[in-house]
């Protein structure tokens, strides 16, 4: 017992730190300045510009047209995060809704057609969806880079279980206390699933925030960059005719990582909750 | 407040199974009506129709004096309280008995004082704050209780409402619930499948058997008068006692040859006799009286309940098991063979082949 024990915490501890210790170089490097990272390498210690360089990429200005700053790109993810998984939970929400709950002609065969969307992910499809967002104008938009990825097989299949799982007698009593359909979905179905809602918002958001080969194709346009998308580009160029600014590179994955983390954190609690129990 | 009229409502699902055939009611004002059978005999579907959460194929609906066939449920002035109390998990006591209200425009202070009312009623007023999940079994009950009154509906329709409940609570509910409608006078249709709580709470009985009605009348009536040998199995426990019974020259005798003193006006030549555990007697126990049938018990085993006993046995080879109701705690020995004996009018006779009442002569007057 004790002699098993001692190797699960070997094996997690290993586990944790091949997790761990990347980031932990990406954070000390990021508070060096480029001069001594270039001369000694990344780092393992703290070093004493970690304000001046997360400011210098907050604030300045960089990329090839100096029109897109950290803070800019913070923002694009942000909005595509929050936009991903909002747009991803609505949609799904409503397809499973009518799924579930009213009786259409093909109902179950359009069930499996969403479904079977899961077998295309983006790769696959890239080019007749870039063709049709170019062709719509929606290239270098914000809604380009939403609107296109919302539809959800995933989270349509992960409601439509948990509306399946709601017991009809509660769908009878909402109809006898005289609930429209409308008003069933606002006031029973949405607050019952709460929980679900935070678990697929939670993956979805840290999905939409980590989208690289999407944003990279529909956005040319600097200012649209994501931090993931933006990283590189905007590294490449810092690069130039001096030392490579290793230290704001770092600073930037620092930051990339940071709000799927918190939100993780924050939710982790609700994350479980929505993926193992239901209130009902 | 209304009563509600059903005319011959048939009920067929997809795949052309008939689920209710034609069944008629008319439900007066106030009245306590039971709908009771095993199950997949049609009561809950039939209970859906009236409530609208079931399509009716065929016949018509009246509540009050309006045709309710197409009417929303929402719009049929009815409340329904659910087996598994179907309240709203993420809304509070209040939010629950508020819901339906809110739903209708009712402006807020008359819901408030609605919802009071009814959690005085059902004395729920101390969990008004708290969320179901908070509530026990018996608390859950009268919070879906507190919705139906609320509401002030035509009629409460009852979906075995109390078999979720332990058998202890069961009693002290069907209670409450009886109290309860008479205190409020409204119509009520309750669906149960206990046979206990069916003629407990009932003013008139349905017993309901594949779709139709077997028979319609007071709980008494019902239980002293069955219709058909399916209503007499069904209503009384232990179940009621059916032997076939032959003619012989001018006399009715049973399988093991026993007469039975039966008067009937009838060119059949073979019966069923019906008589109930508690009115078949240990000759040895009891003081005599004018007997309708003599015949001998072989016991097989005795069961004690505490105040009575069920003594189990045959009535010679091949027969059926005989349940006699005897009171008081009574030792018998497997084998031991008793002359057991009942009143005449206390015997019941079907059709062999349809399965209906046969009156006995003189027996109108007698029960």
């Amino acid at each position: 017992m004790k002699r098993s024990q001692f190797w699960d915490h070997v094996v997690l501890v290993l586990g944790a730190l091949f997790m761990l210790v990347p980031v932990v170089y990406a954070l000390m490097t990021s508070s060096h300045d480029a001069v001594s990272i270039y001369k000694d390498g990344l780092q393992l210690s703290p070093g004493g510009h970690f304000v001046d360089t997360y400011k210098q990429v907050l604030t300045e200005a960089g990329g090839f047209t100096k029109s897109v700053t950290g803070l800019t790109m913070l923002w694009n993810s942000l909005v595509l995060g929050l936009g991903f998984a909002f747009g991803k939970i609505i949609i799904s929400m409503l397809a499973a809704y009518a799924i579930v709950y009213f009786r259409f002609p093909l109902g179950t065969f359009f069930f499996w057609i969403i479904f079977s969307t899961l077998l295309l992910p983006l790769e696959v499809r890239i080019l007749p969806s870039y063709e049709i967002v170019q062709g719509l104008g929606m290239a270098n938009t914000y809604s380009g880079l939403i609107i296109p990825l919302i539809a959800s097989a995933t989270g349509t299949f992960y409601f439509r279980q948990f509306f399946k799982s709601v017991p009809d007698e509660l769908v009878e009593a909402a109809r006898i206390d005289g609930a429209g359909p409308l008003k069933f979905f606002i006031d029973i179905l949405v607050p019952l699933s709460k929980t679900m809602i935070a678990a697929i918002f939670i993956i979805m958001f840290v999905f939409g925030w980590n989208q690289y080969l999407w944003p990279t194709l529909i956005t040319t346009d600097e200012s649209l960059f994501t931090l993931v998308r933006g990283m590189k580009q905007i590294l490449q160029v810092w690069i130039g005719a001096q030392i490579p600014d290793t230290n704001q590179a770092m600073a930037l994955a620092v930051l990339a990582m940071l709000p799927p983390v918190l939100i993780v954190v924050i939710f982790q609690s609700w994350f479980v909750k929505g993926l193992v129990e239901s209130e009902k | 407040m209304a009563g509600i009229q059903l005319n011959t409502l048939r009920k067929i699902y997809a795949g052309n199974v008939e689920a209710v055939k034609g069944i008629s009611i008319d439900i007066k004002d106030g009245e306590f009506i039971v709908l009771v059978g095993p199950s997949g005999c049609g009561k809950s579907t039939l209970l859906r129709m009236v409530a609208g959460l079931e399509t009716i194929t065929d016949g018509e609906l009246f509540i009050g004096d309006r045709l309710v066939n197409n009417v929303e449920p929402a719009d049929r002035d009815i409340a329904m309280v659910f087996q598994n109390y179907a309240l709203y998990p993420h809304m509070t006591v209040y939010g629950n008995l508020a819901y339906g209200l809110k739903n209708r425009s009712i402006p807020k202070d008359e819901i408030e004082k609605r919802v009071r009312k009814a959690a005085e009623i059902l004395e729920i007023g101390d969990f008004l704050d708290r969320r179901p999940r908070q509530l026990s079994g018996g608390q859950r009950q009268r919070v879906a209780m507190g919705r139906a009154i609320v509401r002030e509906p035509a009629a409460f329709l009852f979906d075995e409402p109390l078999s979720n409940l332990d058998a202890k609570l069961r009693v002290q509910m069907r209670m409450e619930i009886k109290k309860l409608q008479k205190e409020l006078g409204t119509t009520s249709l309750y669906v149960t499948h206990d046979q206990l709580e069916a003629m407990t709470l009932a003013d008139r009985l349905v017993v309901l058997s594949g779709g139709v009605v077997e028979q319609i009348g007071s709980p008494i009536d019902v239980y002293e008068k069955p219709a058909s040998t399916f209503v007499a199995t069904f209503i009384g426990s232990p179940a009621m006692n059916l032997l076939p019974l032959a003619k012989s020259g001018n006399e009715w005798k049973l399988d093991n040859g026993a007469t039975v003193d039966v008067k009937l006006n009838t060119d059949l030549s073979d019966l069923i006799l019906g008589v109930r555990p508690e009115d078949l007697v240990i000759e040895e126990l009891s003081e005599k009286f004018d007997s309708g049938l003599h015949t001998a018990l072989t016991v097989h085993v005795v069961e004690p309940v505490g105040a009575e006993s069920y003594v189990h046995g045959t009535i010679g080879e091949g027969s059926v098991d005989v349940v006699v109701r005897a009171p008081g705690k009574l030792h018998f020995e497997p084998g031991q063979i008793l002359k057991v004996t009942a009143k005449p009018e206390k015997l019941h006779t079907f059709d062999t082949k349809s399965g209906k009442r046969i009156e006995l002569e003189g027996a109108l007057e007698t029960a």
